[in-house]
């Protein structure tokens, strides 16, 4: 789970703070060495200008989409999914085009349903992934939009319900309360969202240490885990994560 | 020289990327003249059955691509889609007929599997029937598959590997130079570039 901001892969917490992490294809090419399941790159730029101005700092970032795609699919033997900002079917044809194997919708998706199912008949369910992002309140996780900002009052569960009806693949549900916090998964909420649902559910957002990969997984039919922030600090930590999920019988690659 | 098969339907760049990465030289054949200069070729795809038939004749690929195939004896790796056009026919959206190197037919995943989603998709392992050249690997031999189709061949001996998922899929076959593999080798890791890494070498 990668976030690009403004050309380079950022660490996140809390949605909102933005730690620089470096070039996003030397990242993708230390996780393809890992041999990683899938990569997952969200584009969470504000606006659409790529910053190229980090030369002094010996990381070099891209200008555009385009460029940034190719160069992943060119170093990534591995499935690839792409989202952030997704408005339009073009967008989706043009990331499709250029590598991608699944996309991401979030906000977009919420805006706009139809969005769904057109990309859904055009490209198969399996490659839209639908992604939300979600905030407990009052014991109900709620839905947030627009990069965690905008609560749209509708539960989680609603929503995920209402998307598997408009042909979504997969889902993709992401804690904002847990961004970055490192203080393990939600494992109440995670697990009602899979019983929820026949499709598969990936979850994120609070992974501290391998032991929480073990305790979401033992104790939910969650179909994938995903981590960004701990993947980027610890040494050798894919490997060893997944060791310790084999050894305590999950079924893992 | 590798010669990547262009139908309009394959991920095209994805197997291009993967050559480029194992230091294989590819072109992309467009017509006729592709297949004389093509030592090895590449048939890749994503997409339905019948719009694949359809690309293929109204380009005038199938026939350069028989002999090139049959007469000449170039080997020919069909991926994924490009492995069940391979068959004699698929009954995918109605029948239709493919290009008959293999004898086998192409059946619905959707008829067979119960209580698993389909399309499959995500890594699966491999269960070897066969040795061969291009993957032979009998432990951690994952490899990365989405289809809801899925190939049987009326002989075992052209059963290089299988798959189960609720029913056992033929997903890597043979008939002398012609290979297929129903995963997306190019989307497989290390697993994958070594398969594509053996044909090559071929």
């Amino acid at each position: 789970m990668l976030y690009i901001k403004n050309g380079l892969i950022v660490r996140s917490e809390d949605f909102s703070y933005h730690q620089l992490i470096g070039n996003i294809v030397n990242e993708a090419h230390r996780y393809n060495e890992w041999n990683v399941d899938e990569l997952i790159y969200i584009d969470i730029s504000r606006d659409e200008v790529y910053d190229a101005n980090r030369d002094d700092h010996k990381i070099s970032s891209f200008n555009s989409h385009e460029s940034m795609l190719e160069a992943i699919a060119a170093t990534c033997f591995m499935p690839l999914c792409f989202g952030g900002g997704i408005r339009t079917i073009e967008q989706i044809d043009y990331l499709i085009k250029n590598g991608a194997d699944k996309i991401t919708l979030n906000t977009g998706a919420y805006e706009n349903p139809a969005l769904i199912r057109e990309a859904a008949e055009k490209y198969g369910s399996q490659a839209v992934v639908l992604s939300i992002d979600y905030k407990v309140i009052d014991g109900v996780p709620k839905v947030f939009t627009n990069f965690g900002t905008t609560n749209t009052e509708v539960s989680l569960f609603d929503w995920m319900k209402e998307a598997e009806g408009h042909g979504a693949g997969e889902f993709f549900i992401n804690a904002i309360d847990r961004d970055g916090k490192a203080s393990g998964y939600d494992i109440a909420n995670i697990g009602k969202a899979v019983e929820s649902t026949q499709i598969p559910v990936v979850a994120c957002g609070g992974a501290g240490d391998m032991y929480d990969f073990l305790d979401l997984a033992s104790e939910t039919k969650v179909s994938g885990i995903a981590a960004g922030n701990w993947f980027h600090f610890v040494e050798r930590s894919y490997p060893r994560a997944k060791q310790l999920l084999k050894k305590n019988g999950i079924n893992v690659r | 020289m590798i010669g990547i098969i262009n139908y309009g339907m394959g991920n095209i760049k994805s197997v291009g990327n993967a050559l480029n990465f194992i230091g294989s030289e590819y072109f992309i054949i467009e017509d006729e003249a592709g297949f004389k200069k093509a030592d090895k070729l590449i048939l890749p795809g994503v997409g339905a059955f019948g719009k694949a038939m359809e690309n293929l004749s109204s380009r005038n690929l199938v026939n350069p691509l028989t002999e090139a195939v049959l007469t000449d004896k170039k080997p020919l790796l069909g991926l994924c889609l490009g492995m069940q056009l391979l068959f004699e026919d698929s009954c995918e959206h109605g029948f239709h007929k493919g290009l008959g190197f293999i004898k086998g037919h192409v059946l619905a995943l959707a008829d067979e599997v119960k209580n698993l989603p389909v399309p499959h998709m995500g890594w699966n392992n491999l269960r070897i029937a066969r040795e061969n050249e291009i993957f032979n690997q009998e432990e951690d031999n994952d490899f990365y598959f989405v289809h809801s189709f899925y190939c049987k061949c009326d002989k075992a001996e052209n059963v290089l590997a299988t798959v189960d998922y609720g029913v056992s899929a033929d997903v890597m076959v043979k008939e002398g130079n012609i290979f297929g593999c129903q995963f997306h080798p190019e989307k497989s890791q290390q697993n994958g570039l070594e398969l594509m890494r053996n044909f090559c070498s071929l």
